[in-house]
């Protein structure tokens, strides 16, 4: 059988009848470790598609697998669980608790999640181990994480995402906040540790000329109907 | 882990949050204030009077005899004879009794006309009894003792001479006949101590050149004169009884208000005083009424700043899903959150209290005569706090209804 993180399959959804707006996915997968490129212009639907593989909304009709599990089916709880055992989240900005310290933010997945909490030992020396290899200063580990500069919250949100070895990476649009040298920067750190988790990547962007790092560049109009 | 960051996000926001914890903690106080000083004021009313069975006078309500024989409030209609009086205490159920003879002032405080026996049986909180300060007992016939609160606001010493008007607000005196303080009391919050006791001879002897209640003209008997004569009371305003076995007070009560030679009436100090305090209780009540609607405006208050940071702190509730933390959690962290500002609240509030009540303790003490305990809480306030700390955790629904419902529709979106 083949290995898909995440498959899709004539899924259909709108938010509420009055306002019109739809969308459809007919088709559309990211295979095991694969990096994929979502490339959409902001209102795109890039969100909401988001939102749904992440198991926030539910699809009017359709399929959503993860992990070869139909993640449509499972009630809200086990949808939230679902979450945050198998999807490290990266968003745009603003991702940390602003008054907990830096380790705090990168274990708070563990708390919620067994299955990745059982994978490690010392959660806090693992989060302290990948905030070196994500070469945050020692410095940080105890600091409050609104003291820190946008690239380092950045870099911490990685941290978050990978902890505890989650199957699906999601980013939506992770550099947009930083400007073009960190950006550069921030990528090869953060496809450094995906490649060694062997995680599967799915980053949503508008820049193209981030193409070069993915395995697979998709439109997002390509796959996403809409039917206003 | 919660409880860890629940603390940190309070931290974070310490100002907006002790601002609540100030307000809150203040109206807590209030109420706890309040409540003690009922309470206090209460137990110092009710024992006011103690171990005395019965209190007889003539004719009239309850609560009026109460007032004039015991409080000094309001006048005697009408006084006993000497006669009923001898009559009641030859009776076999009566242990001891005080006659009490009351009409007349001094500069404003009232003089009460009684014997030695008083000292000894008037008993108020309980079992404690009236102790002289300084001095001692009338001896002679124109000694008196003035209670605590006389000595202090007359500025009267041991030998202070002092002159009996007649009546309670009069012009006329009994300057022919100067009285001097022989014992001064010690302080007992009870009107004993804005009392001035004579003995009852002395009473008849002020009035030996009186009748109906105005000085016979030209008539002024010489005061070694009066020394010699028969000073026995004819009349007495009120007495107080105790009886040997309290299974007979009643069949006493009834044998008195029904004592044919005189219109009587005997009542129960405990129950007269019951009744009394649900007539000035009421603003009590009423106080505590206020509090608790402070109690609860304070509620409404704590909300509506939890409500006004919801909007700020969307973010951060989209960020608690994204790491899997169900909308269920949510509710918990706002509810959580309003029982760690409620707890605090509540501790704060006892440390105010206890210190106000430091502070004010002796200055109502002095001025009220009431005794304000200074003690651990009662049961009734853990009570009250525990179901503060409840209705402040189920106000918080209220935001965080509104913050599960944020939660449900956000989701990956991120409002900033």
């Amino acid at each position: 059988m083949n290995e898909e993180t995440i498959k899709l399959d004539t899924l259909r959804f709108y938010w509420s009848k009055k306002t019109g707006f739809k969308i459809h996915v007919p088709k559309f997968s990211v295979g095991q470790g694969e990096k994929v490129l979502l490339l959409g212009a902001s209102g795109s639907g890039k969100t909401t598609l988001l939102s749904l593989i992440c198991g926030f909304l539910s699809p009017i009709s359709g399929n959503i697998y993860l992990n070869n599990q139909r993640i449509n089916d499972l009630t809200a709880d086990k949808r939230d669980q679902y979450r945050s055992d198998n999807i490290g989240i990266i968003f745009q900005q603003f991702n940390l608790l602003p008054y907990a310290s830096v380790i705090d933010n990168i274990i708070l997945p563990l708390y919620f999640s067994k299955t990745r909490a059982n994978k490690i030992i010392n959660q806090r020396e693992t989060a302290f181990n990948i905030c070196k290899s994500l070469r945050l200063p020692d410095s940080i580990k105890d600091m409050q994480a609104s003291k820190l500069s946008v690239g380092q919250q950045q870099r911490v949100a990685v941290a978050r995402a990978l902890i505890g070895n989650p199957s699906l990476i999601i980013a939506d649009e992770p550099t947009s906040s930083l400007d073009n040298d960190t950006q550069k920067n921030f990528l090869e750190l953060m496809f450094k540790q995906i490649q060694e988790n062997k995680s599967s990547l799915l980053m949503v962007s508008h820049d193209t000329s981030l193409a070069s790092y993915f395995d697979r560049v998709i439109d997002i109009n390509d796959i996403l109907m809409r039917e206003d | 882990m919660l409880l860890k960051l629940t603390i940190n996000s309070l931290y974070a926001r310490l100002l907006t949050v002790s601002m609540t914890v100030l307000a809150i903690s203040l109206s807590l106080m209030l109420y706890l204030s309040v409540e003690k000083l009922r309470s206090s004021a209460y137990t110092s009313f009710t024992n006011t009077i103690s171990q005395t069975d019965l209190i007889v006078g003539s004719r009239t309500g309850s609560v009026q005899l109460l007032l004039y024989s015991v409080f000094r409030i309001g006048n005697a209609t009408n006084n006993i004879t000497w006669e009923s009086y001898e009559d009641i205490i030859n009776r076999d159920e009566i242990k001891w009794s005080v006659p009490i003879s009351l009409g007349d002032s001094h500069k404003g405080f009232r003089v009460m006309g009684t014997n030695t026996d008083f000292f000894k049986r008037y008993k108020y909180r309980g079992d404690r009894s009236l102790k002289i300060e300084e001095g001692k007992y009338f001896v002679d016939l124109y000694d008196v003792v003035i209670g605590f609160g006389v000595a202090e606001k007359l500025g009267y010493n041991i030998s202070t001479p002092l002159i009996v008007s007649h009546g309670l607000k009069s012009f006329l005196e009994h300057d022919d006949q100067p009285f001097k303080v022989s014992g001064i009391l010690a302080k007992t919050g009870t009107p004993v101590d804005n009392t001035i006791i004579v003995s009852l001879e002395a009473i008849e002897a002020i009035h030996v050149d009186w009748s109906s209640g105005a000085k016979i003209p030209g008539k002024a008997t010489p005061i070694d004169k009066i020394r010699k004569m028969d000073l026995s009371p004819s009349n007495i305003t009120a007495v107080l009884l105790g009886v040997n076995s309290k299974l007979t007070i009643f069949q006493l009560q009834r044998w008195i208000n029904e004592y044919p030679e005189e219109a009587l009436t005997s009542i129960l100090p405990g129950v007269a005083l019951q009744e009394l305090w649900r007539i000035v209780g009421v603003v009590e009540n009423i106080l505590l009424g206020i509090s608790s609607i402070v109690i609860l405006t304070t509620l409404m208050g704590m909300t509506a700043i939890v409500f006004s940071s919801l909007s700020e702190r969307r973010r951060e509730m989209a960020i608690w899903r994204a790491m899997g933390a169900s909308p269920k959690i949510i509710i918990g962290l706002l509810m959580l959150e309003a029982f760690i500002i409620s707890t605090v609240s509540v501790v704060v509030s006892t440390v105010l209290l206890f210190i106000l009540l430091y502070f004010i303790q002796p200055w109502i003490d002095s001025t009220y005569g009431i005794l304000v305990t200074i003690e651990m809480l009662s049961l009734n306030d853990i009570y009250i706090f525990i179901l503060f700390i409840l209705a402040a955790m189920i106000v918080s629904l209220i935001p965080a209804m509104r913050a599960y419902w944020f939660s449900i529709n956000d989701g990956m979106t991120i409002k900033i």
